[in-house]
C-alpha cells in the first residue's frame, strides 16, 4: 500500500511544539511535504532535520505576513492540499470579570482571526490547483467549544467561534462548487510539553497530573500522536465524503456525567 | 505509531452485522483488505445463492453467521461462533438497519415496533452479548476492542416524514455515549463510537427513493439523487467504500483516544 499522503502538501500553523509538531511528524511519515509555522526557531531547526519539513517564521494573526508566505509554498511546491489551523494560545486569558482587554485581543487574534486568516489564504491557493479546486483543511478548536471554562473566557469562545467559521468556510466551498473540506477537530486535554510543564511547575504536581487526567473517564489525557492521527485521516482521501464536522477526541469527556 | 504502510488489522477478529451489502458490505471487504478476520450476519440462510455469491468473493479470512439481531438468542448463537473460531473479539460493527417513512399519524405501531427493534434493540443486543468477550480481548491492543455502531445524520437532525427513523437513530447516538463512559469508567479496553453516514448509494437508499418515486414525489429515482446531491455541499452522494474508511479509523489504534464521539461522514448535509 502507498502512503496516504504521497504527493500533497500541507501546511500546519504553530508547528514548532504540542499537536502541531505531533501533526507535522505524522504527514511527513505518511508521505506528504510539510511546511510549519510558528516563532521557536531552534525547536522548528530540530524539527526539520527530523522529518525534512520546512520551517517559515510566520504569525498567523498578522495579515500583511499571509501572501509571502503563500508565494513560498507555491512558488516551492506548486500547488496546496492541506491545511492544518493548529496555533492557539491562551497568553492573557482569564474570567469575564477579570480578563484585560490586551489579553482578549491576543487570544481572540491568534485563535480566531488567526484561524480566518489560515483558511482564508488555503483556499485561495487550493482553488488554483493543476488539477481543480481540492482540499482539506482542518482547524483546531477544542472540547472546550462545547463546555466553556469560567477562567478562560477568551478560550472558550475562541474555540466555540472557530466551529462556526468551520461550517461557514465548508458551506462557502460547497457554494463554489470547489472539492474543498473544512473540518474542526475538539481535543480533549493533550498531554502537551504546555500541559507537562505547568504540571511540573505545580505545587502538587502528582493532584494537578491526576486533575488532568480525571476530565475524562478514561483517566488518562490524550497523546499528542493519536491527535495527529485524527488529523490526518482528516488529511487524506479517506475523508473524501467529510466536510464541515466537528470531530472530538475527548476520550468521552463531554459525552456526559461520568455518575456516581 | 503503528506501521502506516501496513495492514493495520492484523491479528484483530471483527464482527460486521447487516454484512452482506450496502455499507456493512463495504465495511467487511475493508477490513479483509486490513489484515483482519471477519464474521459477517445478515438475514439470508447460509445456504442462499446470495450468501454463496458474496462469501465466495471475500476469501477464506471471512465467515457467515445468520442471525437476526433482533433475537438474543440468534447473537448468543453468533456469540459462540465467533469464540469456537477466532476465540476473540476487537472490533463490533452494529450496522444492520431498516428504514420507515410516513406521516406520523398514519405509521402503524407495529411498524413503529419493528423499527425500534432492529435500530435499536439491535444495537443493544449485540453490545450486551459481546462486551464481556470484547473486554477480554481488547487487552491485546492499544486502544482496546472498538465499538462502532452505526447511526445516521437522521440520529443528529430531523427530517420530514422520518420521524420514527430519526427516533432510533436518535437512541443509538446516546446509547453510545452511555457505554463510552461505562466501560471507560470501569478500565474496560473498549471504545464505543457512533458512525453518521449521509446519502450513501446503497440497496436501502435505492429501496427508500423508490418508495418516494411510488408516492409521487419524484418522477424517477435518479431525479431524488440529484436533488439530494445538489443539497449536498460536496455535491454527491457518498459510496459505501468511504463509510468503510471511517469505520476502519474507529477499528483501528488510530482513533485510540475517541470514545463516545460521533464520526460524521455527511458531504456537509448537517453542517447546512
Amino acid at each position: 500500500m502507498s502512503k496516504r499522503l504521497d504527493g500533497k502538501v500541507a501546511l500546519v500553523t504553530g508547528g514548532t511544539s504540542g499537536i502541531g509538531a505531533g501533526t507535522v511528524r505524522r504527514l511527513a511519515a505518511e508521505g506528504a511535504a510539510v511546511v510549519f509555522t510558528g516563532s521557536n526557531a531552534a525547536a522548528a531547526e530540530a524539527l526539520c532535520a527530523e522529518t525534512g519539513a520546512t520551517f517559515r517564521a510566520h504569525r498567523v494573526e498578522d495579515a500583511s505576513a499571509w501572501p509571502g508566505l503563500m508565494e513560498a509554498i507555491l512558488a516551492r511546491h506548486g500547488r496546496l492540499d492541506f491545511a492544518f489551523a493548529n496555533a492557539g494560545t491562551e497568553r492573557g486569558d482569564s474570567s469575564v470579570e477579570d480578563i484585560e482587554i490586551e489579553g482578549w485581543n491576543t487570544v481572540i487574534g491568534v485563535n480566531q482571526t488567526g484561524v480566518m486568516l489560515t483558511v482564508q489564504h488555503a483556499i485561495r491557493a487550493m482553488k488554483n490547483n493543476p488539477e481543480g479546486p481540492t482540499g482539506s483543511i482542518v482547524i483546531n478548536s477544542s472540547m472546550n467549544a462545547n463546555r466553556a471554562m469560567g477562567n478562560y473566557v477568551a478560550y472558550s469562545v475562541s474555540k466555540a467561534a472557530v466551529v462556526a467559521l468551520t461550517k461557514s468556510a465548508a458551506l462557502h466551498c460547497g457554494n463554489r462548487g470547489y472539492n474543498i473540506r473544512v473540518n474542526a477537530i475538539l481535543p480533549g486535554v493533550v498531554e502537551t510539553a504546555l500541559i507537562t510543564n505547568l504540571i511540573d511547575a505545580s505545587a502538587d504536581p502528582a493532584a494537578m497530573r491526576a486533575g488532568y487526567e480525571s476530565m475524562s473517564p478514561m483517566k488518562r489525557m490524550a497523546r499528542v500522536e493519536e491527535v495527529a492521527a485524527l488529523v490526518a485521516f482528516l488529511a487524506s482521501d479517506e475523508a473524501a465524503f467529510i466536510s464541515g464536522g466537528e470531530y472530538l477526541i475527548d476520550g468521552a469527556s463531554t459525552a456526559g456525567m461520568n455518575g456516581l | 505509531m503503528s506501521d502506516l504502510g501496513a495492514q493495520r488489522l492484523k491479528g484483530k477478529v471483527a464482527f460486521v452485522s447487516g454484512g452482506l451489502r450496502g455499507i456493512g458490505l463495504a465495511c467487511v471487504e475493508r477490513f479483509l483488505a486490513e489484515g483482519a478476520e471477519v464474521v459477517l450476519s445478515d438475514l439470508d440462510a447460509a445456504d442462499s445463492e446470495t450468501v454463496r455469491e458474496v462469501m465466495a468473493g471475500l476469501g477464506q479470512a471471512a465467515s457467515y453467521v445468520q442471525a437476526n439481531v433482533t433475537s438474543e438468542a440468534d447473537w448468543q448463537r453468533a456469540r459462540d461462533e465467533i469464540v469456537a473460531r477466532h476465540g476473540k473479539l476487537h472490533v463490533l460493527v452494529n450496522n444492520a438497519g431498516t428504514d420507515l417513512t410516513g406521516p406520523v399519524e398514519t405509521l402503524a405501531m407495529k411498524d413503529w415496533r419493528r423499527i425500534m427493534d432492529i435500530n435499536v434493540d439491535g444495537v443493544f443486543l449485540g453490545v450486551k452479548t459481546l462486551v464481556p468477550l470484547m473486554a477480554e480481548s481488547g487487552k491485546d491492543f492499544r486502544g482496546g476492542s472498538s465499538i462502532i455502531n452505526v447511526s445516521s445524520i437522521m440520529g443528529l437532525v430531523g427530517y420530514n416524514e422520518v420521524s420514527a427513523y430519526n427516533a432510533s437513530k436518535g437512541a443509538v447516538r446516546m446509547f453510545t455515549k452511555g457505554i463510552a463512559i461505562e466501560f471507560a469508567q470501569k478500565q474496560m479496553p473498549i471504545r464505543a463510537n457512533s458512525l453518521h453516514p449521509g446519502f450513501v448509494v446503497t440497496p436501502l437508499l435505492h429501496a427508500g427513493f423508490k418508495r418516494w418515486v411510488d408516492k409521487g414525489f419524484a418522477e424517477k429515482t435518479d431525479d431524488l439523487i440529484d436533488a439530494v446531491s445538489g443539497q449536498t455541499p460536496l455535491g454527491r452522494l457518498a459510496d459505501p467504500a468511504e463509510l468503510a474508511g471511517g469505520a476502519f479509523f474507529l477499528a483501528s489504534e488510530d482513533s485510540a483516544y475517541m470514545t463516545g464521539a460521533e464520526l460524521v461522514m455527511d458531504g456537509g448535509w448537517t453542517a447546512q
